[in-house]
């Protein structure tokens, strides 16, 4: 439980080495270690989605995966994605529509919503719900996140 | 107030009241960059967790922490008798609420845990984890008792009584009770009866309940970040119950992760963190994980209402009669109690309708659960879920269509200002006019086509209505007049900086709903300047005037009318400064988009940053007996009626599928006058995310317990809350009657979709 171990990642754009608590999440490791805050902890079961987060492309859940295993991995949270402009459209979009209002959910939202953008350039609003269905939100009843990232796609399709 | 202007009516720049503006505050929270309580870390922070009873029901004989305290980073453990010396016990009582009693609470129990989940001992680590792995070191031994689990039986002679001192389990009981009911029924053409259960359920705020308090024993002052509506409420708390003075305690909430009321109660495991920041004289951060958030944030709507309803021949209402009980766990939650639900059940049943005979009872009891209280809509899902179904089989009973007969028995839009049968006065409302907008806005005819087509092929497609009246904007009647210090009146400083930009503070506060936008709308529009140029602070006790937060929807009604009024105060400041820096009369001039002109020609004469830099920088000179006062702070408070009331009605479209019991939800339809709209915006998703929650709370969200008292449910896996895919496209309608209490005319929005969602 106590076993500690030695890990060296790119967080950001950035390379980081930390010895690091063999039992401590991804998430807790991010604000703890490194003070990126951005990332929530919602519930630690995996369920709400308040601490997805982006490793080596893919998204995961924060709370579910253990820093030790991320040797060498490349992560990317929602301070990292807002800083290089890649969802500068999906934040403006949902600043336009109120799609967020405590904003606790909002990070994960994003990563999970952007996650979708690329492997669907034109999802359906049922796709779309289905798509953030692992990301709880309280506040807006969806319906104004499922108009934003829609406004989106329409967006980004008619660019190319 | 025969002088009432409609504000969006001033045609002029500047006008943003009534415009759909996006919330300031949305930019960090996007990017991650918001401030939520558990983001904040202080030097020598210690972690908090708590031991929690295991039992619904528990003698507590001994507790021995030595081999925690053996555990390398843990600094102290503190059980309940180290702190209650410290602390200053409560009893949740309001003494306008007659007969109501409660024992008194403790940060941690004395003697006896009276619910599973309650925190028993408190350690304090290095970090959260060392704190959680010295948990298991605590040795406790409890002799369990017998739950106290159904509320049916509380009352029975057989039933322990939870508080012996208090002689009996009931908490409170009330009966609302007008015109005759017996003969009313005796007469009636149609009787129908139904019995209702609402399950006990939760608001599950993303953020879950987060404090980290900080004592400085040199200057004797604590500090106290924390997730909650109510700011001054809790620094008052935190005061008496610590025995320091108010100013020696601020209390600070930067962003909050979701409360929907579950934040404006006093938790005692809250205050034990703040006696123990005291006692150690260092921060002490405490974040509920999920697990102890489902077992310890308060629960809501544990009710049972047997309920009936007459009608006569030609379909009108005559009588309404319900008896309802509700189970609130051991305690009365401080301050508010947690007899108010009940007693707004006993206050709004039957609240759209015009009927003559009216008798609603309460019986509010004490059980070994969660104890419950204020959660958003208090009272009114159940209230308009009872008073619609009952208007339901109503109208089945007598053949009527389900809106024919609303539209004969709600009250009149030209009956106000009036009294309703349950003793609640309405300023105005609009049932008749709202429930025409929702007829515009659904194809009614259409859909009961296609339910017919449906049914001859097997599919249940249903069609709901419920209309609704909601409580906002209450005055001192709630919650001051039975003792409780809790603010009815809100208040707003604005102040004009060198620069020329306007600073706004208020006491209403900041959870997501966008009070901080609609404060900015209001000031810019009341003193003539550039929106971007306005900024608002909200949630320090310090450095905002007194008020009472935000619950109730009180945000806009009350801190929005106390920012107008504040906004205009500052502007004639502004220019009388100006006539004189002008020669000019102060009524011959104005301010318009920053800057100050000639009123009758728009000319402009100077910028407000002019202004601001004579008066701030060359004050001398200015005539030396001319008030220079670019700061200033109005309140307000509602005088006339002991709360305003918002109306609306709402439609659901769904399908049932009658083997498996499921329901898909095929659209949902919202029409809601909430007075003047500010931010037609942020009052849409304000209805929108309200439903969401009713429809939760209708079809999947339950705090189940064992016949024992144990609390089933562990995760989020468990407690299920609605996920987008089951969620349909929500679609809101307004009809606008303003408030004539006040300039602006706002009631507030904040809580209409859920009282209306579920019984739809």
């Amino acid at each position: 439980m106590n076993q500690h171990l030695d890990i060296t990642l790119t967080v950001n754009g950035d390379r980081v080495s930390r010895r690091v608590e063999a039992r401590t999440h991804l998430v807790d490791f991010l604000r703890g270690d490194l003070g990126l805050m951005g990332s929530h902890v919602g519930c630690e079961h995996g369920v709400c989605g308040a601490c997805t987060l982006r490793v080596d492309g893919d998204i995961v859940r924060g709370c579910l995966v253990l820093a030790v295993q991320l040797d060498g991995a490349t992560v990317e949270t929602i301070e990292g994605i807002s800083d290089s402009g890649e969802i500068r459209d999906l934040q403006d979009a949902f600043i336009a529509r109120n799609a967020a209002q405590c904003g606790f959910c909002t990070p994960g939202m994003l990563m999970t919503a952007a996650d979708l953008l690329q492997h669907n350039k034109q999802p359906s609003r049922d796709e779309i719900r289905e798509h953030i269905s692992g990301n709880y939100c309280r506040c807006t009843g969806y319906h104004a996140i499922v108009d934003a990232v829609e406004t989106v796609a329409s967006a980004r399709a008619g660019k190319v | 107030m025969d002088d009432i202007i409609d504000p969006r009516s001033i045609d002029r720049p500047n006008s943003y009241i009534g415009k759909s503006i996006p919330r300031p505050n949305t930019a960090k929270l996007v990017e991650g960059r918001g401030q939520y309580v558990d983001d904040i870390m202080l030097p020598r922070m210690a972690h908090v967790a708590f031991v929690r009873s295991p039992h619904a029901h528990a003698r507590i004989d001994a507790i021995d922490v030595s081999e925690a305290l053996k555990l390398p980073g843990v600094l102290r453990v503190f059980t309940a008798a180290d702190l209650a010396k410290h602390v200053e016990p409560w009893v949740a009582v309001l003494v306008h609420m007659k007969g109501m009693k409660s024992a008194p609470q403790y940060p941690l129990p004395l003697t006896t845990a009276t619910w599973m989940g309650e925190a028993i001992v408190a350690v304090v680590a290095e970090s959260r984890a060392i704190a959680e792995d010295a948990l298991g070191l605590v040795q406790i031994d409890y002799t369990p008792l017998t739950a106290v689990a159904d509320m049916e039986t509380a009352l029975a002679p057989d039933t322990p009584v939870i508080h012996p001192d208090l002689g009996d389990n009931l908490t409170f009981e009330r009966v609302n009770e007008s015109g005759n009911v017996a003969d009313a029924f005796k007469a009636a053409h149609k009787v129908v009866e139904a019995t209702f259960h609402t399950g006990r359920h939760t608001g599950v705020t993303l953020e879950p309940r987060s404090i980290l308090a900080d004592y400085n024993r040199a200057s004797g002052r604590l500090t106290v970040h924390h997730s909650t509506q109510a700011p001054h409420m809790i620094q008052g708390v935190f005061a008496k119950h610590l025995r320091m003075a108010e100013g020696d305690v601020r209390v600070i909430c930067t962003d909050v992760g979701g409360s929907f009321g579950i934040k404006v109660h006093v938790y005692p495991d809250e205050v034990a963190v703040a006696a123990i920041a005291k006692l150690m004289a260092r921060p002490v951060k405490f974040i509920a994980d999920r697990l102890e958030s489902f077992s310890s944030d308060i629960h809501a709507r544990d009710h049972r209402i047997t309920a009936r309803m007459a009608v006569d021949a030609e379909g009108r209402i005559l009588a309404i009669d319900a008896d309802d009980l509700t189970g609130i766990g051991p305690y009365s939650v401080y301050p508010r109690t947690s007899a108010v639900e009940g007693n707004q059940v006993v206050n709004l049943l039957g609240g759209p309708y015009d009927f003559p005979h009216y008798r609603a009872k309460t019986t509010v009891v004490l059980q070994n659960k969660a104890p419950t209280c204020q959660y958003r809509a208090v009272g009114h899902p159940i209230a308009t879920t009872v008073t619609e179904g009952l208007v339901d089989l109503a109208a089945e009973a007598l053949g009527m269509d389900p809106i024919a007969f609303r539209l004969k028995n709600l009250m009149k839009d030209d009956s106000y200002p009036r009294t309703s049968p349950a003793g609640m006065r309405f300023e105005g409302l609009s049932h008749e006019k709202s429930l025409g907008r929702l007829m515009e806005m659904i194809d009614y005819p259409g859909l009961r086509g296609k339910q017919a087509l449906g049914r001859a092929n097997g599919q249940h497609l249903g069609i709901g209505f419920a209309a609704f009246i909601e409580l906002t904007n209450p005055s001192p009647f709630m919650y001051g007049i039975g003792g409780a210090r809790i603010s009815a009146q809100d208040g707003c400083t604005v102040r004009i900086d060198p620069d020329g930009s306007v600073v706004a503070a208020t006491g209403v506060t900041e959870q997501g709903q966008g009070t901080e936008a609609i404060i900015r709308q209001i000031v810019a529009e009341a003193m003539g300047v550039p929106i971007d140029t306005v900024r608002v602070l909200t949630g320090d006790t310090q450095t905002t005037p007194y008020g009472g937060g935000t619950w109730a929807c009180r945000g806009a009604g009350i801190g929005g009318e106390a920012a107008l009024q504040a906004g205009l105060a500052t502007k004639e400041a502004a220019l009388k400064v100006a006539a004189a820096m002008l020669q000019a009369a102060p009524d011959t001039l104005d301010l318009v988009n920053g800057n100050i002109v000639t009123k009758a020609t728009g000319e402009v004469r100077m910028p407000l940053a002019e202004l601001g830099r004579i008066v701030y920088f060359r004050g001398d000179t200015l005539p030396p007996d001319l008030p220079r006062e670019l700061m200033q702070t109005r309140h307000f408070i509602t005088k006339q009626f002991p709360f305003a009331f918002t109306n609306g009605i709402q439609a659901s479209w769904l399908d049932v599928d009658t083997d498996t019991g499921m329901v898909k939800l095929l659209g949902h339809w919202v029409v809601e006058d909430c007075g003047r709209i500010i931010n037609p915006l942020l009052v849409d998703e304000q209805v929108r995310g309200g439903v969401v929650q009713g429809i939760g709370g209708a079809l999947y969200e339950h705090c189940t317990y064992s016949p024992e008292g144990q609390l089933l449910i562990g995760s989020m896996a468990d407690y299920l809350v609605p996920m987008a895919a089951e969620m349909p496209d929500i679609h809101v309608g307004h009809v606008e009657t303003p408030t004539k209490e006040s300039l602006l005319g706002a009631k507030g929005a904040g809580e209409a979709g859920t009282a209306g969602a579920p019984a739809a």
